[in-house]
């Protein structure tokens, strides 16, 4: 089954005219057959990519019956795509975008506010659940369906143990990206959340890193409950000089200023099981799932 | 991007915020005489650099005459300050801020960010202000006290517990806000926000982050751009899509992703490996990008051995990596740099038919943990 996204989400892309919309999409489309429309003020009534292209999110929904929306509109316009797609009721939005200011997503984060709409991302390559639905620009070829479930906050470091699971025959229940920017949509205790629920989901990876609170916050919601399946970690940054940026965004003098050594004894102490480093990852799980 | 103190002043000034009397200098005898045009009885000299931990690394000094505001400004011009947050080649002094010195009766911290969660403002703030107030706040997060500022957040009674009570100090935090809103801060920092013997709100120090990525709609952003002092390298790589950071080491490290580039470092350091540079390749850069990429790293004396960790995927692929690396290669010929590389993910192979055939000294590994204990031997053995 997987989390937010199965064989039955039906997508609409977002930008879906535009060249990396294109590419992304039909790349998407290969994998799995989801995708029913896209949405491009102007351009309603013609087709791309074989599929019927709106005016507006809320034409495409109606006409589509579309529950999700992959958002892949530039930096300048991205927060206003993700404002229309919580406003025409979508229920999951994914938006893979860089660069979007701070601001604008303060103003999205205000747009969802007393709302179930789920948002992944910005900056995040996406949510897969392998061989049923893939909405976001991550490599499928490693790719395998099974019971690990993966919450990321770096796509390189997803795509990095997502093949060394499958290699050691752990398949992926869902992978989600967070995303890598200081305003983002659902974090690392909702995807936990849903995990818990999902009955394919044996355990579950979280791939953090240096800078903001996503770690804290999931060491927080472990330590107040049994979990019940095992929660291995990853802390990518222990050797980064403190205080620099390191591409992704992250230190801010008065919060988000713990180190990895820091997040990783609070995820120790909620009963997470530390990998050393990257390659150390599958093997802790295969460990747990003893 | 990060405004200098003099910028940040000069910015809330225009939203009525009360800072000290104060000019910019770019050399000794400027600064000896703007203290002409202060009004005041003692002066502060303060090294203008785009970073912070300025105080404890001697850019911030009293004094009492204009003479000794010469020799003072004469110390810190030209030389290099390094902080805790300029890195270990730290910041050249270019200017001095020549400021009225005042005496204080309460010093009070004062920052706004936006709450990731909410997405409105947050203030935060603490009634201890001043050089060492970040580093208490890091042993103890309880100093800083928050406040989300929604539309019924009640501001007065936030601030009367930390003992600003004062409509005048309201009034100019309010005018901070704004200032944050209307120029896509990413941080606002005024530390200390104080109270002179006078009874007078002001800003004695103020940090500005601006956002660069809405440098979209602030044309007045890329002059700060140009400002921002990155090290040679940094810019460079900044233009051609990848994220740089220099670092002390002797290996030099491609890697595409900014989680892939930690956990890369960390693996280095950890077998005993000392990076040259923290790399992130952009999902948008070129082959041409990651040549440059490359180039920087083998015009870096000090560097032993490359090491290219590369994931390939949906965006950045190994053949677009290995393109560049051979690239760089050919360009600057008769390079001997020895490369270590472990290419996974999309286009493995083909990447590195690429790298062999171009006849870059290339050894292959297949994990990570073999090509970082390798290329740690070919760095010691070189040293």
């Amino acid at each position: 089954m997987g989390i937010i996204v199965t064989k039955d989400t039906r997508v609409i892309v977002q930008g879906m005219t535009g060249r990396a919309g294109t590419f992304y999409t039909d790349q998407a489309m290969r994998y799995a057959p989801s995708y029913v429309g896209g949405v491009r003020p102007g351009r309603g009534g013609t087709k791309h990519l074989g599929l019927p292209v709106f005016h507006s999110v809320a034409e495409a929904r109606e006409a589509t019956g579309a529950d999700a929306s992959f958002v892949t509109v530039p930096a300048p316009n991205a927060a206003d795509a993700m404002i229309e797609a919580i406003e025409a009721g979508i229920e999951t939005i994914v938006c893979v975008t860089e660069r979007v200011p701070q601001h604008d997503m303060a103003r999205v984060k205000r747009a969802l506010a007393g709302r179930d709409t789920v948002l992944i991302g910005p900056n995040s390559q996406g949510i897969l659940t392998p061989e049923q639905c893939k909405i976001g620009v991550m490599p499928t070829v490693d790719a395998r369906p099974g019971g690990i479930g993966i919450a990321s906050r770096s796509a390189s470091l997803t795509s990095e143990i997502l093949a060394n699971c499958s290699a050691a025959n752990l398949g992926q229940s869902t992978t989600v990206g967070v995303g890598g920017d200081t305003i983002h949509g659902i974090g690392f205790v909702d995807c936990l959340t849903r995990f818990r629920d999902d009955p394919d989901t044996e355990a579950v990876i979280l791939i953090g890193e240096i800078g903001g609170r996503e770690e804290e916050k999931a060491a927080d919601y472990l330590s107040g409950l049994d979990y019940g399946k095992p929660v291995i970690g990853l802390v990518a940054g222990r050797h980064a000089p403190a205080g620099r940026r390191m591409g992704h965004a992250g230190t801010l003098s008065v919060f988000g200023l713990e180190t990895a050594e820091q997040k990783q004894s609070r995820l120790r102490a909620a009963g997470v099981l530390i990998a050393r480093d990257a390659a150390d990852v599958v093997r802790t799980a295969l460990k747990a799932l003893q | 991007m990060l405004l200098s103190e003099y910028k940040s002043k000069e910015l809330l000034a225009q939203y009525g915020v009360a800072v000290p009397e104060g000019r910019i200098a770019s050399s000794a005898e400027e600064a000896e005489a703007a203290c002409a045009r202060i009004d005041t009885r003692k002066f502060v000299v303060k090294a203008q650099i785009a970073a912070g931990g300025r105080g404890l690394a001697g850019g911030v000094k009293f004094a009492a005459t204009p003479s000794s505001v010469r020799e003072e400004a004469a110390r810190m011009l030209g030389t290099t300050l390094v902080t805790e947050q300029t890195g270990p080649a730290g910041e050249v002094v270019n200017a001095v801020y020549v400021e009225a010195a005042l005496d204080l009766k309460g010093q009070y911290f004062i920052a706004f960010a936006l709450d990731p969660d909410s997405g409105f403002p947050m203030l935060l703030a603490s009634s201890e202000g001043g050089v060492a107030f970040e580093q208490r706040a890091r042993m103890d997060a309880d100093t800083v006290s928050t406040l989300v500022l929604t539309p019924d957040a009640d501001l007065t009674a936030f601030l009367g517990p930390l003992g600003i009570a004062s409509e005048v100090a309201e009034q100019m935090i309010r005018a901070a806000c704004d200032a944050f809103t209307e120029n896509e801060m990413t941080l606002l920092e005024i530390n200390p926000f104080a109270e002179t013997r006078d009874g007078a709100w002001i800003a004695i120090d103020a940090k500005i982050a601006l956002d660069a990525n809405a440098g979209f709609r602030h044309p007045e952003f890329a002059s700060i751009a140009a400002e921002q002092k990155l090290s040679q390298p940094e810019e460079e790589a900044q233009k051609s899509n990848i994220n740089f950071v220099p670092l002390a080491g002797d290996v030099g490290v491609v890697v595409n992703g900014a989680g892939l580039g930690l956990a890369t470092n960390d693996m280095l350091v950890d077998a005993g490996g000392t990076p040259a540079n923290f790399m992130d390749i952009r999902t948008t850069a070129t082959s041409f990008d990651i040549a440059r990429g490359v180039e920087i790293l083998l015009g870096q004396p000090g560097v032993k051995a490359i090491l290219v960790n590369v994931h390939g995927g949906g965006m950045t692929a190994c053949d677009t990596v290995a393109e560049g690396i051979a690239f760089a290669y050919s360009r600057a010929k008769g390079a001997k740099l020895p490369v270590i590389a472990r290419l996974a993910g999309q286009n493995a192979a083909w990447g590195l038919n690429i790298l062999r055939d171009r006849k870059v000294p290339v050894e292959v590994f297949d994990e990570m943990r073999g090509a970082v204990a390798r290329v740690v031997d070919l760095a010691g053995e070189a040293r």
